[in-house]
């Protein structure tokens, strides 16, 4: 690691102050960054730590959603009772993710704003796209069992590894960002990036972007994420998927779908949305939502399984969610 | 024996228990190796002005400033003495510094330049350079063929013929290799994280030309070994180097990513099977050819095919290994080397015969139990495999299985049973140990054997208070340190056997001495036993549920029952099986080496990547052993145990798997893609 | 006050103090230096072990303000002032603590590399289920789980052991909690 000199903010504008541009970083909980700065892919000179700022916490809106400070960590939003009771989807996904000793650290932010864990990006000595731009994407024609089916280019098939960022996608959720000149809110949809011809930018942020917040607004329908791994547990996603859905009267009056480990983003999958809504909540109206949304995919030479296996756990998920009372 | 609880116990659970760096010497500096970013080449320049301007930098050593070594036979313990660059993740330089954050920064500052080639690192059976190795580990013929087997073959009415494969694994044992090093004079200590104090010690004694006697090793407590400490590594040397150049105690752990290269793993392997039976499955021909990978700097050729020259009778037989050198890491043993990935291949073919004859795959090994070593021609010392098979199946409820596969549903997955043999070979080497009547009335040994999670300071603690008569209380085992008399590697099941069998002889001499003190040496029995064919054998069972959508595969339970001679320590025994068994199923569903077959090197080098079980993985495993009496093997009458828990185990899963799905993989590990690509595409 | 780049060309160092088991400690540390390097290098507390150094294995785990957390992950300098309890924390004097005790009678270790992190995961772990936190195997995320086994096994998925002494460790948690 390089030396850094250490900040701890007290206040969102002191840190936004301190932030000197590009050789500087936030500091959530560093489950991510410390690790990315031991393997050299990150070399702030600067580190401003951003968790003591106030907000680190779950907050009714008033109107059946939540505000979430960027701060709380993610064992503490997991664990809320109104995440529990009206958004078990994030909870889920939360619980799914990493392992307890991480969630305990992790930040809701840090853990928006992790990077891919494609082995090229993390090995600094091969090429890679998103981490040197021009220098080319050795997983599309070599490993890649686990990158993207959709929304990927030529210049890099990275997926992001969050889990609790799928959840909040299919959640519709907006997060609120700070910077020198002011408060924003940015829909979900808008805050990542597909990689395009330059990947080296995973989201809509510039340096000095501050998250304050995440406002989910309210759901009021049952929903679930679920995770397939190689292993049992403390594994990233082969594919998972957070899905809710309000049935009356055996037909879709609403639902939200949103697909991880597929894409450079949390795949919103608002085709299957589309074509679900107001049909019979059957299986075979499943199938067909998630062909709709997969018609888009390009598969790589290894990673076609995930088409069959996005589609099933679509089924699959929407199916109980239908058999729910 | 009655159990007994470890008798470092309290150290462990109190974090007490030192391991190579937790020892503290004043004044010591901290070492990072750096690794070829290179898959092939050579060291062109290793330009040093950037890490040694950073304040704390002591030195910086490579190819450009190390001393010449002593040659051994290990070329991967030529650490800096040629510019070559053989394999990506090869050491080509380290650092040395105040702190530890100085030496990884510095470390990532060296810019060393490589004239480099594309890495030739692919293993596959048509290849070019497959050569026949003239023995395979640790000294066993590379072919074997007796009687006609190709004509059998042809001439059977039931014929498998199959290829299995293995990917290349990796050890990961939880402590990273790892050494502090302190000169005094022209005198070594090496405080380190190995499977045997003596061998370490003779080994870097040759390296740096100094008389054994002059180097002390010490490792009291070792973080798992699983084979890849059983031979010194370069961080031994790069410790001991590093220190003689800057004149101070020097630590050196390589990190985890660093151990996919330079720790040692287990080769792929290409298996082809053959398999001939008459129409009830006696077999006619056995045929095991395997192709398999060693690197260019140090020829290892992992004995995959030999479990085949002893397990079942047939008049026609052949065993070949071919291997060629490539570009890659040099692999070396890891858990049960040869036997665990040859038996995935021959266990899985006996199942596939067992279902192409239609013969209960117990029945089928029981029909082919041999009456004497088919190979070697040589009496068993003993041999319970079918006992074990049987004990297992009632324990299993394996009466109660229909055969036919593919008809067992849960919902959305598929229920399935699967069994398979385990085997290990029972040996024992020399060894010295030392007995003394402490003035206290208590007792102690002493031997420079390892214990690296296997409970062996508990057996020889049982081990030394029978053969003296007294609770295991009044006996304190003192082994780690090559001071002490010497003693084998903690390797190849044959600890326990080996030290116990010198600790034996030295509490019988004290007994029958008046001396306080006795030291035995086993070299001349040993070498004088019978001829007998020295095996552990066991069962393996397993139930997995594979979920149809999604293609994840979870063992519901595995039963092993292992006959292993008399088990020395019951409570620490259950644990290695189990341990073994473990394994077995990251073998089987999870762990794969992914090769970049463009840069060279294991991308998936950290615990993040490469998925070992965790312990949601483990829902319900269980061992148990037959009462086996073995005259033949040693004066404790037990074989080891260390390994056979892992041979067999992803067999037994890929033959549940087969149950369950009516779908035979033979590539590991069964992950979810590779069940959804076999069961096909989306579910009905 | 100097930019990022020019400050950052030498070491950082920062005063710390850091209550450990109870003891508090006033440090120098570099800005660099995880809480497991400080706690083994600085402090001499090497019970706990560093299997990964990039929190993919859990031997670190210590207690951090009362909650499991990997320390080689932690940047000392962020936790100036928290509260650790290390392995070498865990018993009272002579006395083992339930935990410990179990381990040993269940045989719940092999090598032991891993055991202190185990130990101290499975007591932040048992006070996160007493406080009602749900886990990925908890059927319905609003109920308050029970200490079954597949939630131990779940929730002590962040530390890994490849001796595979797993079935022992849960039933030593099992019997402690119990």
């Amino acid at each position: 690691m390089r030396p850094f000199t250490y900040d701890r903010a007290a206040t969102a504008e002191e840190a936004i102050r301190l932030h000197d541009g590009a050789e500087t970083l936030y500091l959530g909980g560093g489950t991510n960054l410390v690790d990315l700065m031991r393997l050299g892919v990150a070399r702030p000179a600067r580190l401003i730590d951003v968790t003591h700022l106030s907000g680190d916490l779950v907050e009714d809106d008033g109107e059946g959603g939540l505000v979430i400070g960027a701060a709380v960590r993610n064992s503490d939003l997991a664990a809320d009772d109104d995440v529990r009771r009206r958004f078990p989807v994030l909870a889920q996904a939360v619980v799914a993710g990493a392992s307890g000793q991480i969630r305990n650290q992790a930040t809701v932010a840090g853990n928006l704003l992790q990077r891919t864990r494609c082995s090229y990006f993390q090995n600094i000595t091969k090429p890679c796209n998103k981490r040197r731009p021009g220098s080319g994407c050795p997983a599309v024609e070599g490993e890649h069992h686990n990158h993207a089916i959709l929304g990927h280019s030529d210049a890099c098939v990275a997926t992001h590894p969050s889990d609790m960022a799928v959840a909040l996608a299919a959640l519709g959720a907006s997060i609120e960002i700070r910077d020198g000149d002011g408060e924003r809110s940015v829909p979900f949809d808008d805050l990542y990036r597909l990689p395009g011809d330059d990947p080296s930018r995973d989201s809509t942020l510039k340096p000095g972007d501050l998250i304050t917040a995440v406002r989910v607004p309210a759901l009021g329908m049952p929903s679930r994420y679920r995770k397939v791994r190689e292993r049992a547990s403390f594994a990233f996603a082969l594919v998972s998927i957070a899905a809710a859905l309000d049935v009356v009267d055996g037909t879709v009056r609403d639902c939200r779908l949103a697909l991880g480990g597929v894409a450079h983003m949390p795949w919103r999958a608002r085709r299957a949305e589309e074509h679900l809504r107001g049909r019979p909540a059957t299986e075979e109206s499943f199938r067909d939502a998630a062909q709709e949304e997969l018609a888009a995919a390009r598969p790589l030479r290894d990673n076609a399984y995930k088409v069959p296996l996005t589609t099933n756990l679509i089924v699959r998920t929407f199916s109980q969610l239908a058999e729910q009372p | 024996m009655t159990s007994l609880h470890r008798v470092e116990g309290r150290e462990k659970v109190t974090g007490s228990a030192r391991y190579a760096l937790d020892y503290d010497r004043p004044n010591a500096a901290y070492a990072v190796a750096v690794t070829a970013a290179v898959g092939r080449g050579e060291i062109e320049s290793v330009g040093t002005e950037a890490a040694l301007a950073l304040p704390g930098v002591i030195t910086v050593l490579s190819y450009e400033n190390a001393p010449t070594l002593e040659t051994v036979d290990d070329g991967e313990l030529a650490v800096f003495q040629s510019r070559e660059v053989a394999y990506r993740g090869q050491l080509v330089a380290a650092v040395v510094a105040e702190t530890l954050e100085t030496a990884q920064e510095a470390g990532a500052l060296l810019d060393v330049r490589y004239r480099a080639q594309d890495p030739d690192v692919l293993l596959s059976p048509d290849r070019d350079g497959l050569y026949t190795p003239d023995k395979v580990n640790p000294s066993f013929p590379a072919d074997t063929r007796q009687g006609d087997p190709d004509t059998a073959q042809t001439e059977a009415s039931v014929q498998i013929d199959r290829t299995y494969t293995t990917p290349a694994e990796h050890n990961n044992p939880m402590e990273p290799h790892a050494t502090l090093a302190e000169w005094d004079g022209d005198r070594l200590t090496l405080y380190d994280s190995n499977q045997g104090a003596s061998t370490v010690r003779d080994t870097i004694a040759k390296v740096f030309g100094l008389p054994s006697e002059q180097v002390r090793v010490i490792s009291p407590h070792v973080g798992g070994g699983f084979g890849s400490k059983g031979t010194p590594r370069p961080n031994v040397v790069l410790a001991a180097m590093a220190a003689r150049a800057v004149g101070r105690p020097v630590k050196l752990a390589l990190t985890r990513q660093q151990m996919f290269s330079i720790a040692g793993y287990r080769t792929p392997t290409i298996q082809r099977l053959r398999l001939g039976s008459d129409d009830d499955g006696r077999l006619a021909a056995i045929s095991h050819e395997v192709i398999e990978q060693t690197s260019k700097v140090r020829e290892f050729a992992e004995q995959t095919a030999t479990p085949t020259r002893m397990m079942y009778q047939a008049p026609g037989r052949r065993t070949s290994h071919k291997l060629v050198r490539l570009d890659v890491p040099s692999p070396s043993w890891m858990r049960a080397p040869g036997e665990t990935p040859g038996m995935w291949g021959l266990e899985s073919a006996m199942d596939e015969l067992a279902v192409a004859a239609a013969v209960d795959p117990i029945e089928l090994r029981t029909l082919n139990e041999p009456d004497l070593d088919p190979e070697r021609g040589l009496s068993f010392s003993s041999r319970n495999l079918v006992a074990c098979l049987r004990a297992g199946a009632a324990r299993f409820g394996w009466a109660d299985r229909d055969p036919r596969p593919g008809t067992r549903r849960r919902g959305r997955s598929l229920v399935g049973t699967g069994v398979a043999a385990a085997t290990y070979p029972a040996n024992r080497s020399p060894n010295h140990a030392a007995a003394r009547r402490e003035p206290d009335g208590t007792f102690s040994v002493r031997i420079a054997a390892a214990d690296i999670g296997t409970g062996a300071r508990t057996a020889l603690t049982l081990i030394a208070a029978e053969a003296l008569h007294v609770d295991p209380s009044q006996v304190t085992v003192h082994l780690g340190d090559s001071s002490l008399p010497s003693a084998s590697v903690a390797g190849g099941s044959s600890g326990t056997a080996g030290w116990g069998s010198a600790v034996v002889k030295a509490c019988e001499m004290l007994r029958a001495s008046t001396a306080d003190e006795v030291v035995a040496d086993t070299t001349s029995e040993i070498k004088a036993q019978e001829k007998y064919s020295r095996h552990a054998f066991g069962a393996q069972f397993a139930e997995v549920e594979v979920d149809i959508d999604t293609g994840e595969v979870r063992v519901l339970r595995m039963l092993g029952v292992f006959a292993a001679g008399r088990i020395i320590n019951p409570l620490t025994a259950r644990s290695q099986f189990i341990g073994g068994m473990t394994m077995g199923l990251g073998m089987a569903l999870m762990e794969e080496s992914l090769v970049d077959r463009e840069f060279g090197g294991f991308l998936n080098h950290d615990l993040a990547q490469y998925h070992v079980p965790v312990c949601s993985d483990v829902r319900d495993i269980d061992a148990f052993w037959l009462d086996e009496q073995d005259s033949h093997l040693n004066p404790m009458g037990s074989k080891g145990i260390g390994e056979i828990g892992t041979v067999g185990a992803a067999a037994a899963i890929g033959n549940a798997f087969h149950h369950a799905t009516a779908t035979r993989l033979r590539d590991l590990p069964l992950t979810p893609p590779r069940v959804l690509s076999a069961l096909g595409a989306v579910q009905g | 006050m100097k930019s990022a780049r020019e400050a950052a060309d030498s070491p950082v160092q920062a005063e710390i103090t850091l209550a450990v088991n109870g003891v508090k400690h006033r440090l120098t540390v570099d800005t660099r230096a995880s809480l497991l390097d400080v706690l083994r290098e600085r402090l001499g507390l090497t019970g706990t072990k560093k299997g990964c150094d990039h929190g993919q294995c859990g031997a670190c785990t210590v207690l951090l303000a009362g909650r499991r957390a990997n320390a080689c992950l932690a940047l000392a300098v962020a936790h100036d002032g928290a509260d650790i309890v290390t392995v070498e924390g865990l018993a009272d004097e002579a006395e083992l603590s339930a935990l410990q005790q179990a381990f040993i009678d269940e045989d719940a270790f092999q090598c032991g590399y891993c055991t202190p992190g185990q130990l101290c995961s499975a007591t932040g772990m048992v006070r996160e289920v007493a406080s009602g936190w749900p886990s990925a195997v908890t059927a319905d995320p609003a109920e308050r789980p029970e200490l079954t086994a597949a939630e131990i096994r779940e929730r002590m998925s962040g530390n890994i052991c490849r001796c595979g002494a797993y079935p022992n460790i849960v039933a030593a948690i099992a019997k402690a909690a119990g």
